[in-house]
């Protein structure tokens, strides 16, 4: 007989950081919003509607991925708490927007928030694991996490807290005749391509961005032009903190905010970073839209193709498990042909 | 030619807008010990690299045996003959100086796919690390840890790793690199009794000991190869001097 | 560690279900065959890890490769250990062929995050695939068939069995470490690129140590299939790759008994905390940071002064 009987301890080792996966579920969270579900034919109007959430899922990947490139690039430094940071943004936009009852309060204050953490989690831990092997700056990064999960459930509790679209945005507008879209989701590609347009520029065009690129491409060069680097590395750290706040908070009213939402999101990162070169924010772009689109529409377009060539059984029982590992092949076949990445940054 | 044993054909290699390895033609003949000098910067290490395999090129051809190994990788060139030595010290730190020896030649000595017997039951291997241990003058050094090693001795067992590969050439780069004049007359004994034995491109600064070990010289300046010759030739050559003006000139090393 | 406590481990182990029985500790019996299942799994990642300094991040693939590939097997009625548990490996084997022969074609943070993404795909592809329960996953109707008047139904046989094949595992990992293949894995841990150019075919070896520890991996996952009696795909979620990892520098990399020490000390660690909290992990999470800040050749170092040095920093 057992005194303490325990069904099973896998589950808890198993799902002790990590919630059991929720029914539809796919790698970027629960979809909330009950959008764009249409099986509608394949219309041309359908395809771009699909490109367009692609492209504003790309948009947001990008936000994640171009502060993870640079911290990889810059510091050669692997950091799994980056998705912590996205959590933590997500969170914090959620508690501020209901305390204050405004979403456009709410972001900046959880940007600024999050980047001060971010900052602070630099100074105090990751600053002593730059010049470490890998394996310790991933077994101590995989530590936060732990205790960013436990945190964030402790003080939220484990269920998905709801982070509500602004009522402004909320319903649909008409891009042209015929053609409707979430104006929400209009909004977050809108504001995706200004930051990655500023972004851009602030890399290519001023002085810090050439520090910034000169230390990704060359460390010894950077320090040699007399860059206080250590400096630099927290203000790009607070820099990609806020950029993960960003997309915690604009993906939030999409999917849900619960704990665990960060590590997801932080495996296409790197899938996006392995796609586009490591310490590349033009390769971030390149491969942030491409997971974004090609994820996007395989998840879309792959059941129904099935669907179409075999027999609805074969498309419901292998249709999902086939468009989740699209990005995966495209990153494969990035990797054997190009195992730099589209845009290496390094010679 | 084809006494050359190893023979290198418009080999060009580029960084961006910097040319590193423009047209090099060069044949060392079999047996010779064959020096490649040149300033700082000319190029000479990049050049070590696309022959060793590390580094492929962008265009040009490598003969080695007459074989082409442009394209192969460095141990499949190390296998055939092809080794080198490097210019910064890379030897298995950790491990005693016996072996790291052993692990070059058990590289030579059948597969290395074997996973019950304990590499220190196999006594051939120990044996032949020995030898070579006499041979690069560490033999009372064999169960020190490298890492702990003085620099010379350090460099010594460099060359020594190359060497218990059984290599039919070697490649040399600066083996003399950061050494005290002692200690580079313990070595420069060692390479000249190398001689016959195994051909050598050897690249070096101090060129005392270049003009002393080589049959052969060619100048490398700006990824180019400005002139081949024994080293009489070499000393009288007006571009060499050129080159060389305002760093250590190898005629006033001799004079 | 001194030669004499292998040995004195060993018996007590042995003895461990007789005790156990007589104090009505049956729980515990079941716990320590999962503490050694882990046991089997972190042994075989500190062989790339720990010997060999590839920080593969996707080690549970493995893990989940071999559980499912029995529960799979014993729905189309293949019961037998004999058959079952060797397909396991099998199976985990070409799993980590394919993902070894791309993700070692790159190194340092390439490695890691290449390992993690394919072993996450695994994970996606087992909720997708609903023919083999999705996300639900699947339940074992009984533990495997090993014949010869054992029933694994039976915890203490289950018991000696995992017991024997953990012996066999740490036996394994010694021959090997210090075997020809072994040598070279540890030399091209340190310093890789003098092995190319002594003549190794650096890839290689590590693709083969990379698909010997995925097939002993399998062979764990088929245990700990047979243990719960059910198998999902969380079994192949990165944060089990993560426990992994921690398990081995907890318990020492490149450190013979790493593994099993790991395990130990992670397993009874949470075992230990949960009564109190359910927040076990923010507890561990922080012990782990300070292993690695004040720490990082493990506990074994603790025991044995003479645990390998660290893996060097990967040369990007």
């Amino acid at each position: 007989m057992a005194t303490r009987p325990r069904l099973s301890w896998l589950p808890r080792i198993a799902g002790g950081v990590y919630p059991d996966p929720p029914l539809g579920y796919n790698p970027r969270g629960r979809e909330i919003e009950p959008t764009e579900r249409r099986q509608s034919t394949m219309s041309g109007l359908f395809l771009f509607e699909q490109g367009l959430n692609g492209l504003q899922f790309g948009l947001m990947l990008f936000l994640l991925a171009a502060g993870l490139t640079l911290v990889f690039g810059i510091m050669d430094m692997i950091n799994l708490a980056h998705g912590s940071l996205y959590m933590l943004g997500a969170y914090l936009t959620a508690s501020i927007a209901e305390a204050s009852g405004s979403f456009l309060i709410a972001v900046p204050i959880a940007l600024v928030a999050t980047a001060l953490i971010g900052m602070a989690l630099e100074l105090a831990v990751l600053r002593k694991l730059y010049a470490r092997d890998h394996m310790s700056q991933v077994l101590a990064t995989f530590a936060i996490i732990l205790i960013a999960n436990d945190a964030v459930r402790m003080i939220w509790g484990a269920q998905p807290v709801s982070l509500n679209t602004p009522a402004a945005l909320s319903g649909p507008i008409d891009l042209f005749p015929g053609m409707s879209y979430s104006a929400y989701r209009l909004t977050i590609i809108v504001v995706g391509l200004i930051v990655a347009a500023l972004l851009y520029l602030l890399v290519t065009r001023t002085r810090t961005g050439m520090l910034v690129r000169a230390g990704a491409s060359n460390r010894e060069m950077a320090t040699a032009m007399g860059v206080n680097i250590k400096l630099l590395f927290t203000c790009v750290f607070g820099f990609g903190a806020a950029l993960c706040a960003l997309a915690g908070a604009m993906l939030g009213p999409i999917l849900a905010v619960q704990v665990g939402m960060g590590e997801d999101i932080l495996i296409l990162a790197f899938v996006v970073i392995v796609i586009g070169g490591i310490g590349s924010i033009r390769g971030a772009l390149v491969g942030a839209l491409l997971v974004g689109v090609v994820d996007t529409m395989g998840r879309t377009f792959l059941p129904m193709i099935l669907r179409a060539i075999f027999s609805p059984v074969v498309a419901s029982n292998a249709g999902p498990a086939l468009a989740s590992i699209l990005i995966y092949v495209l990153m494969a076949a990035v990797l054997f042909w190009r195992p730099q990445g589209l845009f290496p940054a390094r010679g | 030619m084809s006494k050359s044993v190893l023979e290198v054909r418009g080999l060009c290699k580029r960084f961006g807008g910097l040319v590193a390895t423009d047209q090099v033609d060069l044949a060392v003949h079999s047996g010779e010990v064959h020096a490649l000098i040149g300033p700082n910067g000319a190029g000479k290490t990049t050049l070590v690299h696309q022959l060793s395999g590390t580094l492929p090129p962008d265009s040009g051809d490598i003969l080695f045996k007459g074989q082409v190994v442009t394209r192969m990788s460095a141990h499949a060139r190390a296998l055939r003959g092809l080794v080198r030595s490097y210019q910064i010290t890379s030897i298995f730190r950790s491990h005693s100086v016996i072996d790291n020896i052993v692990l070059a030649v058990q590289a030579r000595s059948g597969s290395s796919f074997r996973y019950w017997r304990p590499v220190s039951a196999e006594r051939a291997l120990y044996t032949e690390a020995t030898s070579i241990l006499e041979r690069i003058g560490l033999q009372d050094k064999a169960a020190t840890r490298a890492a702990i090693l003085a620099h010379g001795e350090q460099r010594q067992l460099e060359l020594g790793l190359a060497l218990a590969t059984k290599p039919s050439m070697l490649l040399l780069d600066e083996p003399m690199a950061g050494m005290g004049p002692e200690e580079s007359e313990r070595l420069i004994p060692l390479i000249a009794s190398l001689r016959g034995e195994l051909s050598i491109l050897l690249i070096e600064h101090d060129m005392g000991a270049v003009f002393r070990l080589a049959d052969r010289i060619s100048v490398l300046v700006s990824g180019r190869v400005i002139a081949t010759g024994v080293p009489d030739q070499i000393r009288a050559n007006p571009d060499v001097r050129r080159a060389y003006l305002g760093d250590d000139m190898p005629g006033q090393v001799i004079a | 560690m001194p030669r004499i406590l292998p040995w004195v481990a060993l018996a007590l182990a042995i003895a461990f279900p007789l005790v156990a029985e007589q104090f009505d500790l049956g729980f515990y019996v079941s716990f320590a065959s999962r503490v050694m299942i882990y046991a089997i799994a972190a042994t075989s990642l500190n062989l790339i890890l720990g010997y060999g300094g590839m920080v593969s991040f996707g080690h549970a693939a493995f893990f989940g490769a071999g559980a499912y590939t029995v529960a799979i097997a014993m729905t189309y009625g293949l019961d037998s250990a004999w058959l079952a548990w060797p397909l396991a490996m099998l199976v985990a084997a070409a799993v980590a062929l394919l993902i070894g022969a791309l993700s070692l074609r790159t190194r340092g943070v390439y490695f890691i995050m290449i390992t993690l993404a394919f072993a996450q795909m695994m994970f996606y592809v087992f909720i997708g695939l609903k023919a083999y329960g999705g996300e639900e996953g699947l339940n074992l109707p009984h533990r495997s068939v090993i014949g010869f008047g054992l029933n694994l139904k039976d915890d203490a046989s289950f018991y000696y069995v995992v017991l024997a094949l953990l012996v066999g595992t740490l036996v394994l990992l010694q021959r090997l470490v210090n075997a020809r293949f072994g040598r070279v894995l540890q030399a091209i841990r340190e310093n890789e690129s003098r092995m190319e150019t002594i003549g190794y075919a650096t890839y290689r070896y590590k693709l083969c140590a990379f698909v010997i520890a995925g097939t002993v991996c399998g062979l764990a996952g088929a245990l700990i299939a047979n243990q719960t009696r059910y198998v999902n795909p969380n079994l192949m979620h990165w944060v089990i790759s993560g426990d992994m990892m921690i398990m081995i520098i907890l318990g020492g990399l490149a450190y013979r008994y790493g593994g099993l020490l790991g395990a130990i000390v992670m397993l009874v660690l949470d075992e230990a905390i949960s009564p109190y909290t359910t927040y076990s992990k923010f507890v561990i999470g922080f012990v782990l940071l300070a292993v690695v800040l004040f720490a990082p050749r493990g506990l074994a170092a603790l025991f044995d002064r003479k645990t390998a040095t660290q893996p060097a920093k990967a040369v990007p």
